[in-house]
């Protein structure tokens, strides 16, 4: 058997496919986050939001980046959801009554299959409305480029899109707040002496990659328009 | 502990209370189970919950009916053949406690308890409480062992281990099988059962000759048992009457990174399907 073929076995037993659920879930943390302060440069000035985005779109690596985010999403999701079947097959009834404290388990982490659904159903709108858009331009220092302010100012004047977009953020929140620690634990990272502060920082990745995300629709909404 | 709980709950020294109990019957394998009702009206507060359904027993055999199955024999916490479901907790409310070891003063007069049998695919209800846990024996038998020589028993102390290491190991040790980690999870995963193993052994020098073929033939077994997959929710460690702790799942989780890396299973570069 061929060194791939190998690879691919371990890969793909329930603690491999598990390894892949960590690395890609790391991967998207990094990119929420930088998602995520990009977006405040709203509260600095739209030419310095879209000068961002430009710089951003207009470099040839972006081609890289979006494929490399389109691959990890669709491995997560699809080691995600598949790996959430099976589990729902390997347990068919869970107990007449519901277990307490210790012997039962955080809401964030028995929900991760619908949190990250819904997030995932985000993400495919969340393209469309932004990503493929209306395409308005503004020209900065002779150079012509998107003015994805403005139709970030449109999008968020609406309050159905707020309330889902407030939604969903508090999602991605919870899914960080169980995934990032977990992802850690399942690559087997795991010291007595550290457990604690790895599950703390996934709380704090967790609620300011959330807050981080919710200010702007509420700022463009009560304040920006 | 157990005098603030008798205190807690009111019981007094000799007295009787009542119980009203739902368990989980079921004839058979292939059968259709459910809840019936059972009332036992001369619970001891000292009574073990296992002496409890003994009580019961012995009044369902006096009235002509089938007594309750369940499964039980040292009776002192260390065989791990106990195993049921208290209100929705593996072994009942306490943590660190077997079936067996966990007494009636931890419930109150007239109160409603549902007993069910240890539920995942992978440990099919033979009946009533019994489950088959045949599974665990299999996935020991794919790698949870260290082969040695047939010989005269090698000294003691031959082999130095630090006492860090020894004590991990030990901690690992503790695992008595009793499935209740699966039972917990609400994957049905048996991750924490076969950490404990690999972990044991991988820390031990007489273990660690085999480690890679071990971990993987194990993992691969797990999941061939139909056991689920680990989303690291902890229920398992909470539930573990031995207190095993999920830094072994991650010990697990490095072990078998390094077998995908160092790929040493015969079985698996000769067949292609171990």
């Amino acid at each position: 058997m061929s060194a791939a073929a190998g690879t691919l076995k371990y890969l793909t037993s329930s603690v491999g496919r598990k390894y892949i659920m960590a690395v890609t879930g790391l991967l998207w943390s990094g990119f929420v986050l930088s998602h995520m302060l990009g977006n405040l440069l709203i509260f600095v000035s739209a030419e310095s939001y879209n000068r961002y985005a430009h710089a951003l779109i207009s470099n040839p690596l972006i081609y890289v980046a979006e494929a490399a985010l389109v691959v990890t999403l669709a491995l997560h999701a699809y080691n995600g959801i598949s790996l959430w079947l099976r589990n729902q097959r390997t347990k068919p009834s869970q107990y007449a009554v519901a277990p307490t404290r210790v012997k039962g388990a955080s809401l964030a982490s028995k929900s991760m299959a619908y949190s990250g659904s819904i997030v995932l159903v985000f993400i495919i709108l969340h393209l469309v409305t932004f990503k493929y858009g209306a395409n308005y331009t503004a020209v900065y220092g002779g150079v012509e480029m998107r003015d994805l302010h403005r139709l970030v100012l449109e999008v968020f004047r609406v309050p159905a899109y707020v309330a889902w977009y407030f939604v969903c953020m508090v999602l991605v929140g919870v899914h960080l707040f169980h995934g990032f620690s977990s992802s850690f634990q399942t690559l087997g990272l795991n010291h007595p002496r550290y457990n604690g502060l790895l599950k703390a920082a996934g709380t704090f990745y967790g609620v300011v990659v959330a807050a981080g995300f919710i200010v702007q629709p509420l700022y463009v909404f009560f304040f920006a328009r | 502990m157990t005098a603030s709980n008798a205190t807690a709950t009111g019981h007094k020294k000799n007295s009787r209370f009542k119980l009203h109990l739902k368990i989980w019957r079921q004839k058979g394998k292939n059968e259709a189970g459910g809840l019936v009702d059972y009332d036992v009206n001369d619970v001891n507060p000292d009574m073990s919950f296992l002496e409890m359904i003994d009580v019961l027993n012995q009044d369902l055999i006096k009235k002509g009916e089938e007594p309750v199955a369940f499964d039980h024999d040292c009776r002192e916490g260390i065989c791990g053949s106990c195993a049921m479901v208290i209100n929705g907790n593996a072994h009942g409310p306490d943590t660190g406690t077997t079936t067996c070891q966990l007494h009636m003063r931890r419930f109150n007069d007239g109160e409603t308890v549902v007993v069910e049998p240890f539920r995942a695919k992978a440990f099919p209800v033979l009946k009533d409480l019994v489950v088959d846990r045949s599974a665990f024996d299999r996935i020991t038998a794919a790698g949870g062992y260290v082969s040695v020589n047939t010989g005269s028993a090698p000294d003691a102390n031959a082999i130095p281990i630090s006492k860090t290491i020894a004590d991990v190991a030990m901690d690992a040790a503790a695992c008595i099988g009793c499935g209740a980690c699966v039972a917990a999870c609400r994957n049905g995963s048996a991750m924490l059962f076969v950490s404990a193993k690999v972990s044991q052994l991988s820390l031990l020098p007489q273990g660690k000759a085999e480690r890679e073929e071990r971990v993987s033939r194990m993992v691969w077994q797990m999941d061939e048992e139909d056991f689920g997959s680990c989303t690291n929710m902890g229920s398992c460690a909470g539930a573990c009457p031995k207190e095993i702790s999920l830094e072994h799942i991650a010990r697990l989780n490095r072990e078998y990174l390094r077998a995908t890396v160092l790929k040493k299973d015969r079985q698996a570069s000769d067949s292609g399907n171990g």
